[in-house]
């Protein structure tokens, strides 16, 4: 049998394929666990171990070697294949997702660690002793080095994790099928079978990599900058949650809510000013009401307060609060305000929910994506204000987030006036957010009122007794322009707001 | 497609269309299958029994100062006029079981409730005192603004976006198809709207307006009068409005208000659909007031408060004027009347003795219900009522649609290549963008001939149109059959007066409003054209004739 030099060519391939699962399994136990040098070392070292598990478990394997080739290769395809799509789809039970990571990464590291010594085994009589092991091993890491260069610099951006895994299941079914042809003499009986069932594996492999556009889409991957960790379609909503160096952002339909690295710039802006202000003169701020919210990063803001006895959040999307309750990054974020007992999670249409009767709440924050179709505008609309105001105490404070008063000035200035149509004081005010640019909020009372000279007594990042007022003072390119109030009836909000924004698609 | 012998292609061809049955069928002839559901109303049964000639004696006698026959909204509306008089002595006899007559709505089945036929109702000028105080009422009024005029609150004015136009794969705001218009079209479109305009500012003499609401504040001069002899599609074509937009806009305005096309309806009714409606020149139209079950809202309201005096499920089979002088012991100048019902099964007799009768239902009833009427001295005016055939369905869905092309989902969706009017949806005036909804899909069957067309609305059953309406839809929303879990027929026989050429300033209308000694009539046919405000002041029209009449005056609430 000389095929032998061809057979050096598989062993490059399941070499490359048996590292990029390893990488695979790190790369997403660190988007998700955190904490990257642990998990990396972590899954290396049970990968590892388990490759020498595989190894010494070959010299049980006496009989038709070739055969059980085969079957190791096919055994890798599957599992190996499937181990992105099972680890995104275990993330939606995120108590197991140790299990299923740990167990996974052994797993495969034992099929892996059994493939090379049934090859050497297999190519011992057509090779003296030195050269097979100087040749095996030099492939075996050459592979290596292709997986590790391959990985970043073309899996992970053109294909994504999930394609990624399974064009490997794909490649490893492949060597397993070729080598029914190389491997032929010793094979014996049977050939068809085996051959059949590498073509059901290719299949299967095949149809999962065009249906992974259920779990993300190649539009998808391409659209966002960084590496997808999380996706979910819900009723409501298309969640995407991406990871770069600087840590990891949130997309609802595609649209940045927060970037974890200067996300606190803006939740500080948003939360403190109005809950400062509803403390004014004394008072005791007990109750809060988050509208939209659902990250918990409002949430947290909030529970800084001692004086808080209860917050309710309404959020339309459950997927979406109970993301923020269970994944872990999410969770560690919003440091697991959704645990706090004052805390409590309505999943309902805010407007809806508001037409119910509640006792007054002392302070609102009101923070829902943009207003970029019918559903949300109406969110923010005289008629919801109203509804909102029904809801609080006399001299409660609202803030409102309110889109960029640079990149949709008027969209800015039809929420500050219909906010005043709808009977609030209102003094608009912005911050910069690195990862948003310039960002525009509205602090509203019923009664007239003074900007809140000083920054609450809480532990800050951002705010403090100069930045808060300053943030106050527009500067002229954001000052105020002729607009319509909006209604249900007008939706005059969401015509501004498609106008403005696709000036920058 | 099984019953009543029509292939599905023939069906198809027969209801929305030969080009369209050859494309929705192809080469396939098997239909798919159709969700449950049924043929809900209107009863006709019943009403076949009295025309055939169903009149029962009654062994039992009740009275009443008054008796109103039909419980849609004139009838109800001369209750509420009664009420806010103080006057308590009356029944109301309504032949369906639930009252509101082509205003009535559904809750079964779905997570709104849903209309089964009026849904909307355009805010009142301030002159619509009676109906200001209506809506008041219902809380649906904010106070008035500077210009005195009533300001509805804002969750109760249709939310945007108010309608989309369904052309050739895609979706487009508003009724006017503007994509794809050229100079012409856009120049016929202004010039339209100018002449509505000048319509809109137009009056005579008195300071009446052209077209106002209710008709009876209408001028009856000359130059107004003349456009209801002819039809609204000679008019524009005598001003040079040939556009196909402008005139698919107009015809749509027809179906939709009347259930006539474009060369059926008078110019006046065509017209007054456009101008009757705006406060001034120039101006926004008024802003339409509805809410998930339509109308249905407001006839809730109306027989709430009228509810002890109501009697559902009576069809009046008998109205006799009591010519024996002897009985008319101590009541006022007209003489008495006695009103029998039936059950709907059609036993149960049940006699009144009354005073007066408002009688509400249909004027082509007279010469049925009436006795005088029905042995020989039926007026001519009678004849002269015609009355157009819809049908309605309610579709309940799962989960919405998925989003097509163009323009997101509206209240109303209008299909521009169809002779259905499209379909509005009950969760949008919620707030519910997501998850189960209703569609209420209407077809008007617009044949010259209103028998022709009720013989065709009675020649399907509920599958043939449920096939109807799904394939309709189906080419806006092709997932529609696998979301709709339910499909309910409404069948109106006579949905309501055609406000044909020649009929609003005929005659007929003002010869049938008056008293046939102590019955007073008020139904929306009164008026020529079929809208709540009007079969609203019929009823308190009649019900005032008849309070001043018992010497119970009070002023004026019309
Ligand atoms: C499909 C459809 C859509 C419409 N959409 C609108 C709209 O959007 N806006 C609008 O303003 N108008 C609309 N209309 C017009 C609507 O008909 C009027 O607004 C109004 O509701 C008419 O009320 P009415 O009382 O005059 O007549 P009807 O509704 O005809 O009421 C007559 C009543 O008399 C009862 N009756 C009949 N015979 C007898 C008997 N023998 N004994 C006892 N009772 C009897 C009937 O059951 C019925 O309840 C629509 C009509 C239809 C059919």
């Amino acid at each position: 049998m000389n095929r032998t030099p061809i057979l050096f060519l598989n062993v490059l391939v399941i070499a490359t394929c048996g590292l990029v699962y390893e990488l695979l399994a790190g790369t997403l136990a660190s988007y998700v666990l955190g904490d990257s040098v642990t998990q990396f070392s972590l899954i290396i070292g049970i990968y590892l171990s388990a490759l020498g598990v595989g190894s010494w478990l070959s010299r049980f394997v006496e009989r038709e070697l070739a055969r059980r080739f085969v079957d190791v290769e096919l055994a890798v395809a599957v599992v190996g294949g499937a181990s992105a799509p099972l680890l995104f789809l275990s993330f939606a039970h995120l108590s197991y997702f140790h299990v299923v990571l740990y167990a996974l990464v052994f797993f495969i590291g034992v099929l892996v660690g059994l493939e090379i010594p049934l090859l050497m085994r297999i190519m011992k009589d057509h090779l003296d002793f030195k050269e097979l092991v100087a040749r095996v091993l030099a492939f075996d890491y050459a592979g290596a080095l292709i997986a590790s260069l391959l990985f970043p610099i073309f899996l992970v951006p053109k294909l994504g994790l999930v394609r990624t895994s399974l064009l490997f299941g794909f490649l490893n079914a492949g060597v397993g099928l070729w080598a029914t042809w190389l491997m032929r003499p010793i094979i014996g009986g049977g050939v068809t079978r085996l051959r059949a069932q590498a073509c059901v594996v290719l299949a299967l492999l095949a149809v999962a990599f065009v249906k992974a556009d259920a779990l993300t889409s190649l539009a998808e991957d391409a659209m966002f900058a960084d590496d997808i960790v999380y996706t979910k379609t819900t009723h409501y909503q298309r969640i995407v949650v991406t990871r770069n160096r600087a840590g990891f952002q949130l997309f609802l339909n595609g649209n940045l809510q927060f970037s974890s690295a200067d996300e606190y710039r803006y939740h500080e802006a948003l939360v403190h000013p109005a809950l400062a202000l509803a403390a004014e003169g004394g008072r005791e701020v007990r109750r809060v009401l988050v509208l939209g919210g659902g990250d918990g990063l409002a949430l947290r803001e909030i529970l800084k307060y001692p004086s808080v006895r209860e917050v309710v959040l309404v959020d339309l999307d459950p997927d979406m609060t109970e993301l923020s309750r269970r994944f872990p990054p999410l969770a560690r974020l919003n440091q697991n305000s959704f645990e706090d007992p004052r805390v409590r999670v309505v999943n309902e249409d805010a407007m809806i929910w508001l037409e119910r009767d509640e006792p007054p709440f002392d302070a609102a924050i009101v923070d829902f994506p943009d207003p970029n179709s019918f559903a949300l505008g109406k969110l923010y609309t005289t008629r919801f204000y109203r509804l909102l105001k029904e809801r609080l105490a006399p001299e409660a404070a609202v803030s409102v987030q309110s889109t960029s008063p640079l990149f949709a000035r008027n969209s800015y200035w039809c929420i500050v006036r219909t906010l005043e149509a709808a009977g609030f004081q209102v003094r608009p005010y912005y911050t910069a957010v690195p990862s948003f640019g310039v960002w525009g909020f509205a602090l509203a009372r019923r009664t007239p009122f003074e900007v809140p000279a000083h920054a609450p007594q809480v532990a800050l990042k951002f705010l403090d007794d100069a930045s808060l007022p300053a943030m106050f003072m527009l500067s002229a390119d954001l000052g105020p322009v002729p607009v319509e109030v909006n209604r249900l009836d007008n939706q005059s909000l969401v015509r501004y707001y498609e106008a403005e924004w696709r000036r920058y698609e | 497609m099984a019953g009543r012998g029509l292939t599905r292609r023939e069906l198809l061809a027969a209801f929305l269309g030969a080009p369209f049955a050859l494309a929705a069928c192809g080469q396939r002839e098997a239909a798919p299958p159709l969700p449950e559901g049924e043929v809900v109303g209107a009863s006709d049964g019943i009403g076949h029994l009295i025309r055939d000639g169903l009149r029962p004696e009654p062994e039992t006698w009740e009275r009443a100062g008054v008796v109103i026959v039909g419980g849609g909204v004139a009838g109800l509306a001369a209750a509420w006029r009664f009420l806010h008089a103080g006057f308590e002595d009356f029944v109301l006899l309504e032949l369906e079981a639930a009252p509101g007559g082509t205003a009535r709505s559904g809750e079964e089945h779905g997570v709104v409730p849903y209309p089964w036929g009026a849904h909307y109702l355009p805010a009142p000028m301030k002159e619509n005192r009676a109906l200001v105080t209506l809506l008041d009422e219902l809380g649906v009024l904010e106070g008035s603004d500077a210009a005195g005029e009533p300001v509805v609150a804002e969750q109760f004015i249709c939310r945007d976006p108010e309608e989309r136009v369904y052309y050739r794969g895609r979706w487009y705001e508003g009724l006017y198809l503007h994509a794809g218009a050229n100079d012409e079209d856009a120049r016929q479109l202004q010039l339209f709207n100018a002449e509505v305009d000048r319509w809109a500012a137009w009056r005579d003499k008195q300071g009446r307006r052209a077209f106002a609401i209710p008709v009876s504040l209408c001028s009856d001069d000359a130059e107004v009068t003349a456009l209801d002899r002819l039809s609204m599609g000679e008019w524009m074509r005598a001003r040079g409005f040939t556009s196909e937009r402008l005139r698919w806009l107009v015809d749509y305005g027809c179906r939709d208000d009347y259930g006539l096309g474009v060369e059926q309806a008078s110019a006046w009714a065509g017209l007054f659909y456009f101008a009757s409606r705006m406060k001034a020149p120039g101006a926004e139209s008024q802003p339409l007031i509805t809410w998930p079950e339509g109308n249905g809202r407001l006839v809730r309201h109306l027989y709430e408060k009228a509810r002890s005096h109501v009697r559902l499920g009576l069809a009046v089979a008998d109205v006799r004027t009591v010519v024996d002088e002897s009985r008319r012991v101590g009541t006022p100048a007209a003489g008495g009347v006695e009103v029998v019902a039936v059950g709907r099964d059609g036993r149960g007799a049940l006699g009144f003795r009354a005073e007066h009768v408002v009688f509400a239902a249909p004027q082509f009833l007279t010469k049925y219900l009436l006795k005088s009427y029905r042995e020989g001295a039926c007026p001519s005016h009678v004849a002269e009522f015609e009355y157009g055939a819809w049908m309605v369905a309610n579709l309940f869905l799962s989960a919405r649609p998925r989003a097509g092309l163009g323009f997101p989902a509206a209240w109303d969706n209008v299909l521009y290549e169809s002779p259905s009017l499209g379909y509005v949806t009950a969760t949008h005036q919620r707030g519910l963008e997501r998850g189960p909804t209703v569609f209420t899909y209407y077809y008007p069957l617009t044949e010259p001939n209103p028998r022709d067309a009720r013989a065709r609305l009675l020649s399907a059953g509920r599958d043939e149109w449920a096939e109807v309406a799904l394939s309709d839809l189906q080419r806006a929303h092709r997932d529609i059959r696998t979301l709709t879990r339910r499909l309910d027929v409404m069948r109106w026989g006579h949905a309501m007066i055609r406000p044909r050429v020649g009929f609003q300033w005929g005659g007929a209308r003002v010869k049938a409003r008056q008293p046939f000694g102590p019955v007073h009539f008020a139904h929306t046919d009164l008026s020529g054209v079929p809208l709540f405000e009007e079969a609203f002041d019929h009823g308190l029209r009649a019900a005032e004739e008849i309070l001043a009449a018992r010497g119970l005056p009070s002023e004026t609430m019309r």
